[in-house]
């Protein structure tokens, strides 16, 4: 019982923390009308106040804009670089498994060789073949995590195609496709959209990281990555505000839709909870 | 004519559960297979539903052999037979409601428009109410199920029937409605019929002549 409310409890935190993040990075922009770009040298690197609630960086811009403003950056390239991943690997885990035999091997040799790399590493490589920019990010992120959606959702087809219900549509006369389209896929999609919730926080991270080695986003873009990657010379002067506060933007909202995919992981699948990762 | 000709198939070459077996139904006739569990009626079942490609064998199917299998096989050929299997729960899409399930057939051949007086027609002759068609499966019960998943083997019309243990997960009563439903539809339109089965009993009732699983690899060996 204990534990059940305790489970409750984080999944109310967490909601409520999703909640807020969507609010904050819809509602505070046009709400504010602040410019996060304004420099007030005047202001520089002021400790959090009542006036700037997270504290000014080096140039006197207010911090607190400013994450938000990253926050709602990262979260677009973070969604959009999960929802990539998941069709790429859901497309791939389906075509494999539904044609099984030489294409089923081939495709798994593809996910096999793109596995055998790091797949920071292999983002890196990826994004450091063009320009800064969102797109880049997204492309990277998504072909480095399309990898276990793909297995997820073969293994998932390979146990449905043997099912009589798959025999008797044959038997009626359904083609290859409309098996696929009416059978098959509708039972994976479930899974497939977990998977691509559960990406969401993985592809955030990546995401700050490729800018926080001046990789990911342009610079004058307030993404999380840039802010804290930004903000290492005020650390070492002693100035803490600047890195704890987009950290925190980084932790909390990741944690908080963790959180919830994580519930509605165990509410559609309760056995199975190591094979998705984080 | 449905005839299986010296048919050897299985799931490894090394090792086939079905071997050198040859059987054939006339056009109007029923012929129960009866068989321990296990021995290979169900998979020599599929090859007759052109579910299964044997390793050895020609299947006739009217007079012309079937050469490709599953999806790959001509639509008109896969269709001339309908298939009911042994477990209802598995052999029905867990998302779609009962008149889907049964209409699924036509919409899967392309003609949408003769479903809603199909559906009418067919669900009162394997004994569905209306209330019914409108439930999932995990909402009916086994034999309601297999009601409805005869339905969608008789939707098409087909000229053959393939009943793999159709009734074996059944009560007494909820089988002898599905058999009068299938003999009802075969008096109507003439179409053959193979019973896979082990009920003795049962089969001995329902068709025109059984045969024993092991007479019939027996007698092949022995030719």
């Amino acid at each position: 019982m204990s534990r059940r409310s305790t489970r409750t409890v984080r999944v109310r935190i967490s909601a409520a923390l999703v909640a807020a993040t969507v609010l904050a990075v819809l509602l505070v922009p046009p709400l504010v009308q602040l410019d996060q770009q304004a420099v007030d040298l005047s202001s520089k690197l002021l400790s959090p106040s009542w006036s700037h609630p997270f504290g000014t960086d080096d140039l006197g811009r207010d911090l607190f804009l400013r994450c938000v403003y990253g926050l709602r950056v990262s979260l677009l390239v973070g969604a959009a670089a999960a929802l990539t991943a998941t069709v790429i690997g859901t497309a791939i885990g389906a075509i494999a498994g539904a044609l099984g035999g030489r294409a089923d091997r081939a495709l798994m040799r593809l996910v096999d060789t793109f596995s055998s790399v790091p797949h920071l590493l292999l983002g890196i490589f990826i994004v450091a073949m063009f320009r800064p920019g969102v797109w880049p990010v997204i492309v990277s992120v998504a072909l480095t995590h399309w990898l276990s959606t793909a297995r997820i959702v073969r293994a998932e087809v390979l146990s449905l195609r043997a099912r009589p219900y798959i025999d008797a549509a044959i038997s009626g006369g359904a083609s290859r496709w409309r098996v696929a389209v009416r059978h098959l896929l509708p039972a994976v999609l479930p899974q497939a959209a977990l998977a691509a919730v559960l990406m969401v926080p993985h592809a955030m991270w990546h995401e700050s990281a490729l800018s926080f080695l001046g990789l990911g986003l342009p610079t004058h873009l307030a993404s999380l990555g840039n802010l804290i990657q930004g903000a290492r010379g005020s650390l070492l002067a002693g100035q803490w505000w600047p890195t704890l506060f987009p950290g925190l933007f980084i932790i909390v909202p990741t944690l908080a839709i963790a959180g919830l995919a994580g519930a509605w992981r165990e509410r559609i699948n309760p056995r199975r909870r190591s094979e998705l990762m984080l | 004519m449905l005839e299986l000709q010296a048919i050897t198939a299985g799931y490894d070459r090394k090792a086939p559960v079905v071997r050198d077996v040859t059987l054939s139904v006339a056009p109007g006739e029923s012929v129960g297979l009866l068989g321990p569990s296990g021995c290979g009626k169900s998979t020599l079942a599929r090859v007759a539903a052109l579910l299964h490609r044997p390793d050895a064998g020609t299947l006739l199917l009217d007079g012309d052999p079937v050469r490709r299998w599953r999806h790959r096989a001509p639509c008109a050929q896969r269709t001339a037979i309908g298939v009911v299997f042994q477990q209802p729960r598995l052999s029905a899409d867990p998302r779609l409601r009962l008149t889907d399930l049964i209409a699924e057939p036509l919409r899967a051949t392309g003609r949408r428009d003769e479903v809603r007086e199909r559906v009418a027609e067919l669900a009162p002759s394997v004994g569905l109410t209306p209330d019914l068609l409108d439930r999932r499966p995990h909402e009916v019960s086994d034999g309601q199920l297999q009601r409805a998943c005869l339905a969608r083997a008789l939707l098409l019309r087909p000229r053959w029937l393939i009943c793999d243990e159709m009734t074996a997960m059944l009560d007494a009563s909820t089988t002898a409605a599905l058999v009068a439903a299938v003999e009802e539809y075969r008096s109507a339109t003439g179409a053959g019929l193979l019973a896979v089965g082990h009920d003795q009993v049962l089969l001995g009732r329902w068709c025109d002549r059984t045969v024993s699983w092991e007479k019939l690899t027996s007698t092949e060996a022995g030719e």
